[in-house]
């Protein structure tokens, strides 16, 4: 129904940022695992060879490397998979990263089920919740091209531990000219609307979009949250949604329980409860591409409108 | 260099942790007493350290990976002049700044948050790289337990570490034998340690690590590769019941047992 839209690669415009970030500042550095084709950073590496630390495939050793280079007085950012970086190195995140108070940039590249057919070893769907559950660890989710520009030049700004998810398939835009399209601890409003509402991150945003579509043509009006930063919660924006929507819906490319999902039925249940469905992958996957996957999932604009269907019809 | 000032400054930390370990109740008394007279030497001869400016950029890093002799180092860092020698009272107490572990954001001359074994050892090769990059001059020093070196993540640190020559790296191992319940020689040998870090690019210089000027030339020789100097300690060191035992890792001096352990330290 509705015409292709142009999609982009966040990858590209992260890579992007970074170079010019690291002319600006010359503090700016980065760390990485092999990583430097997977995280498209050749152009990076061969502007700035001796700011570009791969410290082969090493992950404990990479985000140590980088907690260290914090403590020298640069700023790295550790571009790494997803899957490894916060399962490999989690206890690093933890102590050298996270309660040490580094100033480092933890970049999940191709998270969720990015690698697709690769399989449920690389996908990386339980990272939102691990860095969840670190205290006052800032989690940003891009959603596109522009959410990921702002958001990267945020965290090199910002003094003080990021981590945050660098899709890897190419997403539309859904920032549709807003400026700024990122603001940090915000959550974003994209559609208003009065009788559902669709929390969605990052890749999932604009399937909430579409959803909404579709929605408003049977007659149900549906509001659009993009949810570019879990933590800290944007908790006015969510109780303004319990509170003026009849039910909610989280949708996310990763485990509902402890993500974000989860973050925003913790803050519901205790504050304003209203009628929610959490959608997310809770299993490991089967063999697919990530197109199919999400599709496996659930993950889908359709399925989105069925839920939306559901919650309201159980509302009345 | 002054042994003799290092000397009274490792007998004055031994009375500090002997003292803070007793009023507490806990701490781990056999691995600050093998690693006191390493820390004597680096904060009393070795470092460029200010007390009054503790975060200056070219610093030089002591990163004291075996986090568990937090003791040992809060007292070298009082003694020093980091914080007040009192202070030391309130270790492990409620809501101190002295936990059980170091902690950076709380404690003046503390480089990283350590605890978790095997977490010491990257972070310095990043401060070692970082100060390269810097061209600052600042050197980076890890003190590890020999046990710990059974953590993996010392390996892959150990292998970029010789990869990149860093030759402003000094790793130091307390080796006195012992890990939490037994010799290391029996839980998962370690030997030929020397060996194993020469394979990975490393010049490896073994000392007494109770030797004051062995400590210091190890510590301030110039270097051709990143060196570790793999000090041969006692566990215990200092007095002569705890010497070696193995149940002093973290056991508690009864009365009778500290007023004699006290009357041996001064007398040294």
């Amino acid at each position: 129904m509705s015409k292709k839209l142009e999609e982009f690669d966040n990858r590209i415009i992260f890579a992007k940022t970074l170079i010019a970030l690291a002319n600006e500042d010359s503090k700016i550095v980065v760390v990485c695992n092999d990583s430097v084709g997977s995280s498209n950073l050749t152009e990076f590496r061969d502007l700035f060879p001796e700011r570009l630390i791969d410290v082969g495939i090493a992950e404990q050793n990479m985000v140590g490397v980088a907690a260290g280079l914090a403590n020298a007085g640069f700023t790295p950012f550790v571009c790494a998979a997803a899957p490894f970086l916060t399962g490999r190195a989690l206890e690093q995140i933890k102590a050298d990263v996270v309660y040490t108070r580094t100033n480092v940039k933890l970049c999940g590249m191709s998270p969720g089920i990015a690698y697709g057919e690769l399989g449920p070893t690389h996908h990386s769907i339980e990272d939102i919740a691990w860095m969840r559950a670190l205290d006052s660890l800032p989690i940003v989710l891009p959603a596109d091209e522009a959410q990921t520009a702002e958001a990267v030049r945020w965290a090199a700004n910002m003094v003080g531990p990021v981590f945050m998810r660098i899709g890897r398939y190419k997403v539309p835009s859904v920032s549709q000219g807003q400026s700024p399209a990122f603001i940090p601890n915000k959550a974003m409003r994209i559609i208003d609307g009065s009788d559902v509402t669709i929390i969605a991150t990052g890749t999932l945003v604009s399937r909430a979009v579409a959803a909404a579509a579709e929605l408003k043509a049977e007659g149900i009006s549906a509001r659009v949250i993009n949810l570019s930063t879990v933590s800290p919660l944007d908790t006015a924006e969510i109780l303004a949604a319990a509170k003026e929507t009849k039910a909610i819906i989280t949708a996310e490319e990763s485990v509902t329980r402890g993500g974000v999902g989860g973050a925003i039925a913790e803050f519901v249940v205790q504050n304003h409860p209203v009628p929610m469905k959490l959608m997310g992958i809770d299993s490991f996957a089967p063999t697919g591409s990530a197109t199919f996957l999400l599709e496996y999932f659930g993950l889908t604009a359709d399925s989105i409108v069925a839920s939306a269907r559901e919650l309201l019809k159980h509302g009345k | 260099m002054n042994t003799r000032g290092i000397s009274d400054l490792a007998r004055e930390i031994r009375i500090q942790i002997l003292h803070t370990i007793k009023s507490a109740g806990m701490g781990h008394i056999g691995g600050d007493f093998s690693v006191t007279d390493i820390l004597a030497t680096l904060f009393g001869s070795v470092l460029n350290v200010d007390p009054k400016n503790p975060n200056k950029p070219d610093r030089d890093r002591l990163i004291l990976s075996k986090g568990h002799a937090a003791v040992a180092l809060y007292s070298t860092l009082a003694l020093r002049g980091f914080f007040p020698v009192e202070d030391l009272k309130t270790f492990a107490k409620p809501l101190s700044n002295l936990n059980g572990h170091p902690n950076r954001n709380k404690v003046p001359g503390v480089e990283s948050n350590t605890g978790p074994l095997g977490h010491g050892f990257p972070i310095a090769v990043g401060t070692a790289i970082g100060a390269q990059l810097a061209k600052n001059g600042s050197r980076s020093f890890v003190i590890m337990g020999d046990g710990e070196l059974q953590e993996g993540s010392n390996w892959e640190a150990a292998m970029f570490a010789g990869h990149r020559k860093l030759t402003n790296l000094i790793a130091v191992i307390d080796r006195n034998g012992f890990q939490q319940g037994s010799p290391t020689a029996k839980t998962n040998e370690l030997d030929p340690l020397d060996k194993k870090f020469e394979s990975f690019g490393w010049e490896v210089c073994i000392v007494n690590g109770h030797d004051y000027l062995a400590l210091h030339k190890a510590l301030t020789d110039p270097q051709t590769k990143p060196r570790v100097v793999i000090a041969q300690t006692t566990k215990g060191k200092g007095v002569d019941f705890m010497e070696g035992k193995a149940e002093w890792h973290h056991k508690v001096p009864t009365a009778e047992q500290y007023e004699a352990a006290l009357l041996q330290l001064g007398q040294q």
